[in-house]
């Protein structure tokens, strides 16, 4: 039924999707499979006909299907039910599940009409709520059904969910698939993500495994076993790629989290970091990594947990105590939330401490000067002068921005969340010689990332973090990329199916 | 470089053209626009170009040019201000009440009502900027509510009257003229600007105004609680709007509960001419002055070309929406 051939996106500086062949068959629920950043996203982001893609071909139903715009999609009957739900959130269930097709006469809404067509496809689906009520009212799990639901009416053959089981419970998650095989009863075809392994051998009937923007394999799920998926996924080798530099002592303890709790119904993480360490923290996206990270520097709130900075006991409510404590986040969107864009190099430095450049509250341009042009060098920012807009920056360039402000500042910890997504290969090298040399110096570094090769070559210890716990930990010695994908995609599936 | 001499200098190649255009749309832009304006009406308006006439331009925008100062900051910071104009009526009553106190004696009274327009114009922005940062509310709505609460607070202080006979030596310095054409209350609010212009150029506050309206979630992570240094912006802007009311009552001699009806939107219009944008984090004090500037200046020339006040707001909205339109030109500019 579909088709595609390969298949190249480029994105500026990244490739996303590096050829890409694979089909999917009529009537099948097919899975598909990856790391973070494999080329899931942009693949749907393709059919749902929100990118178009550089190179190749897709067919469907044996034509050419090039879709440019959501609509397009939509008419050829290929449905996305998106992560993040597109529902309108003071409209009715009916008015969402019709939207695209409210019926009317001369732009009066029948609201019979409509109720009695919802109220129908409702049932179809199963789902037991009135048509009237309003969408902000049900459950992430009910809005599902309804996107399900709507998928349907517009006589959707094609039906993509990404991941929707990722904030369902278990019972919600059962409904959900007694729906899907009935769909599939009906000759809906499936294209399944997620990355638990055991909802994909309980649905699915083939899986496509991706890796770096290529397609690993197409294989029946019948007879293969969860440790043989995890080993399809494992990327890249480490072999020739930066590694880090022996001899680096690693000292005295100088950050110690105990019972980190974000909220009341969240369990507890407890973690140390030494000096001179780096210490990858790896998981899925969604595990709870950023969030915790962001919760130990105060960006979210904290429900309870004791934080010893340098054996001292520190209270974090703000970024101002954590960034007081030592403690420094490099943010996952830089652009976002690390910089501001309109402002110089110079102001983007000197703003984490500008009582340091400044008398009785007054900037002192020349200590300012002084100050940015010497963290520019150090750090090798390519840029015309401390005076240009940081919005004119390379990607690399910027973070090294980032880097620089947190160096000014004086940190003891740096907390790095994806801190090459988005830079090219060679500004990558240039940040992590960097974050050797901060830990070098005597401070430490936790870096949150999602390429698994990445945190091989840069850490000295690496965290997997799954369901918001740390679910292992792994020392330098005993590094195996198969053995943190396992842990990471929930060891449970695991001992179920090998 | 392959390139010709005469390209060597950077004209004519699209990048230096890029450069130039931008220089152009930005602060050497609006003066620029000033120059044109004034240039074409002293060519076609024979009264326009003298000295009496930029008397009565100074005395005019002196105003204006206060209120806009401190709406620059609130502006900057992403915010707005509603509730200048009526704040101004209230302080310029409970300045005039103070001023026409019979208890005083003048040299006592004239500098207390000073300190009491300013401080009751501070107060009101202070309580601003607190409603508006505690509770999360945008500015726009507080500083409504606040434009409705000072107007009402203005005619319960005033009896719902005018206050006049203000003590005879401060109308006397509100009449005072410098060097021929420089009326004391212009000199006030070049006072103003410049006190504004070293806050923001040279300062700490100044520094995370920008900052703040720039990416303020960048500054929060940056280690600094930011809610202080907006409440400190819309106390600016109350407080200059109880400059403004020291400057109407030297002005007009009497305090006025209906003072002040539209002085925000005046000032607001001053501050985005002047190339400051709507959304913060980018713009000088010194284009809200040259954009205080045009208004007044585009008014006074279309009244001598005969245009009459009915005709002159059309024109005055096209100047505004076309600074804004500009503005937006910039930012593409500036995105390439």
């Amino acid at each position: 039924m579909l088709r595609m051939r390969g298949v190249v996106k480029r994105f500026p500086g990244v490739v996303a999707l590096r050829g890409v062949t694979m089909e999917v068959g009529r009537g099948e629920t097919h899975a598909l499979l990856g790391e973070n950043g494999a080329g899931k996203s942009t693949l749907i982001k393709l059919l749902g006909g929100i990118e178009t893609p550089d190179e190749g071909e897709i067919e469907l139903d044996g034509r050419p299907y090039r879709p440019t715009t959501c609509a397009d999609a939509y008419r050829a009957g290929v449905r996305v039910v998106h992560q993040e739900l597109s529902v309108l959130p003071h409209l009715s269930v009916a008015e969402n599940l019709l939207f695209e097709d409210l019926p009317q006469r001369r732009g009066i809404v029948r609201f019979a009409q409509l109720h009695g067509k919802a109220a129908a496809l409702l049932d179809e689906i199963g789902l037991d709520v009135a048509p009237t009520t309003r969408a902000d009212r049900l459950s992430v799990a009910q809005l599902q059904l309804v996107e399900i639901a709507k998928a349907l009416y517009h006589d959707g053959r094609l039906l993509i969910l990404d991941e929707p089981t990722a904030t369902l419970t278990p019972k919600e998650i059962g409904r959900l698939f007694e729906i899907l095989l009935r769909l599939r009863e009906r000759g809906v075809t499936l294209i399944y993500i997620s990355h638990r392994l055991g909802e994909i051998f309980e649905l699915c009937e083939r899986v496509t495994v991706l890796r770096d923007g290529s397609v690993v394999a197409t294989r029946p799920l019948a007879g293969l076993t969860s440790s043989e998926l995890v080993r399809m996924m494992v990327g890249r080798t480490i072999a020739d790629e930066h590694t880090l530099p022996s001899g680096v002592e690693v000292g005295s303890e100088i950050l110690r989290v105990e019972g980190l709790r974000r909220s009341r119904s969240l369990p507890a993480v407890s973690f140390s970091l030494r000096r001179g360490e780096i210490v990858g923290v790896a998981g899925l996206v969604g595990s709870g990594r950023t969030e915790t990270m962001r919760a130990l520097v105060g960006a979210d709130p904290m429900h309870e947990g004791r934080i010893q900075v340098d054996g001292q006991a520190v209270a974090i409510r703000s970024p101002k105590d954590a960034v007081g404590a030592g403690l420094c986040l490099l943010t996952e969107d830089r652009k976002a939330q690390g910089l501001m864009l309109g402002l110089s190099c110079a102001e983007n430095i000197t703003i984490t401490d500008l009582a340091k450049v400044s008398r009785l509250g007054v900037v002192r341009p020349s200590a300012e000067r002084a100050a940015a042009e010497a963290l520019v060098q150090k750090l090798r920012i390519k840029t015309p002068s401390i005076a240009q807009a940081v919005r004119n920056l390379s990607g690399g360039n910027q973070q090294k921005v980032v880097l620089a402000k947190w160096l000014f500042r004086g940190a003891k910890v740096l907390i790095c969340d994806e801190p090459t997504r988005g830079i090219d290969v060679g500004a990558k090298e240039e940040i992590y010689r960097l974050l050797w040399e901060f830990a070098a110096g005597g401070c430490g570094v936790l870096v949150v990332s999602s390429d698994l090769p990445e945190l091989l070559g840069l850490c000295n210890r690496i965290l997997v973090f799954a369901h918001d716990r740390i679910v292992g930990e792994v020392p330098r010695p005993e590094f195996d990329q198969h053995r943190i994908l396992s842990l990471a995609y929930e060891e449970t599936d695991l001992e179920l199916h090998t | 470089m392959n390139s010709t001499p005469e390209r060597t200098e950077g004209q004519g190649t699209p990048a230096s053209r890029g450069r130039v255009a931008r220089f152009l749309l930005q602060d050497a832009g609006v003066a620029l626009a000033l120059v044109l304006i004034v240039i074409f009406f002293s060519l076609t308006a024979p009264y326009f170009a003298t000295s009496e006439n930029f008397l009565k331009i100074f005395v005019q925008i002196a105003i204006n040019t206060v209120l806009a100062a401190g709406m620059t900051f609130v502006i900057l910071t992403g915010g707005i201000d509603l509730s200048v104009g009526s704040v101004l009526a209230l302080c310029s009553v409970v300045g005039a009440l103070v001023m026409t106190n019979a208890d005083l004696a003048p040299a006592v009274s004239v500098p207390l009502a000073v300190l009491a327009c300013t401080a009751t114009g501070a107060a009101c922005g202070a309580l601003n900027g607190l409603v508006s940062v505690h509770w999360k509310v945008p500015s726009f709505i507080v500083t409504l509510g606040m434009l409705n609460i000072a107007s009402g607070a203005a005619r319960v202080v005033s009896d719902n009257s005018t206050i006049s006979g203000l003590p005879q030596g401060f109308v006397d310095f509100g009449n005072m003229i410098f060097a021929g054409v420089f009326p004391s209350i212009f000199l006030i609010a070049i006072a103003v600007i410049a006190a504004g212009w070293f806050m923001l150029r040279f300062t700490v506050f100044g520094r995370f105004i920008f900052a703040i309206g720039s990416n303020e979630e960048a500054v929060r992570l940056s280690g600094h609680a930011t809610g202080r240094f907006k409440i400190a912006a819309f106390t600016i802007s109350g407080l200059t709007a109880g400059i403004a009311a020291v400057v109407y009552l030297l002005r007009l001699n009497v305090g006025s509960p209906i003072a002040g009806v539209g002085y925000e939107l005046n000032a607001i219009a001053a501050v985005i001419i002047g190339g400051t944008s709507l959304s913060g984090g980018k713009g000088s004090i010194i284009g809200t002055l040259i954009g205080a500037c045009i208004l007044q200046v585009l008014s006074t020339g279309l009244q001598l070309f005969g245009i009459g006040d009915d005709f002159k707001p059309i024109v005055i909205g096209a100047v505004i929406v076309l600074a804004v339109v500009l503005d937006a030109v910039r930012v593409r500019f500036s995105a390439r």
